[in-house]
């Protein structure tokens, strides 16, 4: 089963801000810390809106004021970089959403 | 039907908060802050523990609002602190003097900042290593457990192990002693006696972002404690997000404009530099040895170090001696260039040695081979606390699984002669990439009020701090002169009555904001963004002359008079946005009156004259600007003129209110 929308094409970076829907308690500190409003309450109550995420300056506050930890900032595709484990020379990379593949602990 | 039109009539939401469009609510106090910032914030607590009664109004959230609001990780300019081996009049004595750096104002920071620093530790703020977990490490002073950066023997840096909690423990204060705080209000005009440009400032209009309410502040006294205006030459959140290409998103230069309506004098606010253009990454979250980074090792590809000399060529052999003075050195001053204060770096020539093939990119920062202790002071109380780096940096690395003792953070790929250079990297200005015309007004030191000592602007009634003044900028910098500000005017507060404000004025800038809320159809605060943006890179870039720049003045007020009068806004939060991008519009207008008003070119300001080609940096004064009657005026002010009031010590003295 597939559905089409008539909707605009996604705003780009989209992505900025995520949220657990498991921890989340509607509680909007994360609303109230935003210094540009990127965030808005959500009418139904529960997770916020990420209503400007063009406009989301990637401080981190929202992440860092959660009281649940239910909030994730995510940095655009094209501003994450690579590192290297010193002792094999792999190769990593930011993306802590979907990536599988993090550095054994 | 546009897609707006159907979006607003099929899809659309209802606002989540109150909508109440010129529903007007009036306040009244002894001292007004705009801008809850460091500097508003320090404002606003002394002007309060002076007697005086405290409104602090801000766009965003004060809470987290301004450049400290998601942290600091150091604390410049603490020569009063018991340890620091510099006194403020020494240090006066040891710097060169910048004219286009208000050196009475580092004066006061020299003065102020420990006691601002001992401030926020009474507030709650962690200032020392109370974990103990640097004990023996060379940057710490065992008996006060103070720890310092950058010049480890003369102490004059401080690090700030809880700096990322600076303004929630600032807003507590203010909360604590009953300053009233507005949040996400963007104040849009200053009220003046009789309604008259160039008369004494008694308050200030504005308008709720979320409500769209509208409020009247009435104050004896207001302090300007906005940012400086960004945006103005490029505009972009779509190519890299907000966060690449700009400082934070709010800085329209909402008090530059406020003050330069009503007529207060302006100067140096064409200073600029050519901007990273939207292929900046996000602030140290690529390798990287400058700043906050300071002074990690870097190692090319196949993991050979590149080696760190000092300011004679020097090679230092070990990651201490990157944090030794060189023979004969009196000390480091972080920021400050010149050779007398000369931090270690990179080897000179490491440009050329990449093109021969001897050090491969890209660059890894490598942690792993730092000293315990440095590696977790960078890694942790740097990164960390500094703003923008908590989460953004520290929380996104570690929970991708980067782990400081194992791996390489790579520094980003850019051209041999900036890895040689002495910025930080992920900002690197790459001028020839992008184009040739993409500046950004300068953050650092760029334009503002021009103030006295007592921090009043050249109105009645108007002061300023942090970086709303001409030149200044820092956090340290900001807290001292907001600190100072705020007593400076309460004492004036106390000595003044409430002069009644005119109501003409307040109805004309109603007026003015409503109207973007009463139409339907009309251009979005995006796009008139934008091209007041190429107004700028094509009539005042790199290549400016006074018929170009005249004919830039005529493009904005055509701008202004078409599509910004037909400017739309959905919502109280599109409203801000419209307002924001009217200020930008008027900074616009400061700036290329500015260049003009310099028949010459200026090295210092990034301004560039083809008709006036020779540099007049030397010329001994400023160019000030002012509006009377709506018309430009250019006055003349000589550099330095704040020695009119004999030696700093003295001047302190006498205008500090301590």
């Amino acid at each position: 089963m597939y559905n089409a929308f008539f909707v605009s094409s996604p705003i780009t970076p989209n992505e900025c801000i995520t949220f657990d829907k498991t921890k989340c308690t509607g509680c909007n500190t994360c609303v109230d810390s935003c210094r540009g409003d990127v965030l808005m309450p959500n009418p139904e109550g529960g997770e916020p809106i990420v209503m400007y995420p063009d406009e989301c300056w990637y401080c981190g506050v929202c992440v860092s004021d959660c009281p649940v930890g239910a909030c994730t900032l995510n940095h655009p595709i094209n501003q994450r970089i690579t590192w290297k484990r010193k002792a094999t020379g792999e190769i990593f990379r930011v993306n802590y959403c979907y990536m599988d593949r993090k550095p054994e602990e | 039907m546009d897609y707006r039109k159907f979006l607003m009539e099929k899809l659309h939401f209802k606002w989540p908060y109150p909508v109440r469009y010129e529903e007007e609510t009036r306040e009244e106090c002894d001292v007004l802050v705009i801008g809850g910032g460091l500097a508003g914030s320090f404002a606003a607590i002394n002007a309060a523990k002076k007697g005086a009664s405290v409104i602090v109004t801000d766009k965003g959230a004060i809470v987290r609002s301004g450049c400290a609001g998601s942290g600091i990780d150091h604390w410049s300019s603490i020569h009063t602190a018991p340890c620091s081996k510099i006194s403020p009049d020494e240090m006066l004595e040891r710097t060169e003097p910048d004219p286009f750096k208000p050196e009475f104002c580092r004066y006061i920071a020299m003065r102020e900042s420990f006691d601002a620093a001992l401030e926020l530790e009474s507030y709650g703020m962690c200032i020392r290593d109370e974990k103990d977990e640097f004990v023996g490490a060379p940057f710490r002073d065992e008996e006060t457990k103070l720890m310092f950066a950058y010049d480890y023997e003369n102490k004059h840096t401080l690090r700030l192990p809880g700096g990322e909690q600076m303004k929630p423990v600032l807003f507590r204060e203010m909360n604590r002693l009953g300053i009233k705080m507005f949040d996400r209000v963007t104040t849009t005009m200053l009220l003046t006696e009789g309604g008259k440009q160039g008369g004494r400032v008694i308050g200030a209009c504005g308008v709720n972002t979320r409500t769209g309410e509208f409020y009247v502040f009435r104050a004896k006294a207001v302090i300007l404690t906005t940012a400086k205006p960004l945006r103005l030459w490029e505009f972009a959140t779509e190519l890299v997000g907000a966060n690449a290409a700009h400082d934070d998103p709010n800085n329209a230069g909402d008090g530059d404009v406020m003050a330069w309506r009503a007529g207060a004098k302006l100067m140096m606010m064409d200073r600029s530099h050519s901007s990273p253009a939207g292929r900046r990454y996000p602030a140290y979250l690529t390798g990287n040895r400058s700043n906050t980074w300071w002074p990690c090792t870097i190692v090319d590809a196949n993991g050979k170090e590149i080696p760190w000399q000092d300011r004679d060529g020097k090679i230092l052999k070990t990651v201490e001696d990157r944090t030794k003075l060189a023979e004969g050195q009196e000390m480091f001053a972080g920021g400050m260039g010149g050779y007398k204060t000369y931090m270690p770096g990179l080897i000179s020539d490491l440009a050329d040695r990449i093109r021969s093939g001897e050090y491969k990119m890209p660059f890894y920062a490598d942690l792993t081979s730092m000293p315990d202790h440095e590696r977790r002071v960078i890694f942790g109380i740097m990164l960390g606390n500094e703003g923008k780096t908590k989460v953004p940096v520290v929380e996104t690395l570690r929970n991708s699984g980067f782990d400081p003792e194992k791996d390489m953070l790579q520094a980003n790929v850019l051209p041999p002669k900036y890895m040689g250079s002495n910025q930080p990297w992920w900002g690197v200005m790459q001028e020839g990439i992008s184009g040739p015309n993409i500046r950004e007004l300068a953050f650092s030191n760029g334009g503002g009020l021009v103030v006295d000592w007592s921090m009043k602007s050249t109105l009645e009634g108007l002061y300023a701090a942090g970086n709303q003044v001409a030149g200044l900028s820092g956090a340290s910098n900001a807290a001292s002169t907001g600190r100072y500000a705020g007593r400076n005017a309460a004492v004036y507060a106390k000595s003044v009555g409430f002069p009644a404000a005119s109501e003409d004025q307040i109805a004309e800038e109603k007026k003015r904001i409503y109207s973007f809320v009463q139409r339907q159809e009309g251009y979005g605060w995006k796009e008139i963004q934008l091209g007041l943006c190429r107004i700028m890179q094509d009539y005042c870039g790199d290549v400016r002359s006074g018929e170009v720049m005249e004919m830039g003045l005529w493009w904005l007020q055509s701008i202004h008079d078409n599509e910004l009068s037909r400017a739309v806004a959905a919502n109280p939060h599109d409203l801000g946005k419209i307002l924001d991008v009217a200020t930008r519009l008027a900074v616009d207008q400061i700036v290329i009156n500015q260049s003009l008003a310099r028949k010459g070119s200026s090295k210092a300001m990034g301004s560039v004259r083809l008709d006036y080609p020779e540099d007049v940096d030397d010329c001994g004064f400023y160019q000030t600007l002012r509006l009377e009657n709506n018309e430009v005026v250019v006055e003349e002010l000589p550099y330095f003129y704040w020695r009119d009031e004999g030696n700093c010590r003295d001047a302190y003295e006498k205008h500090c209110c301590l």
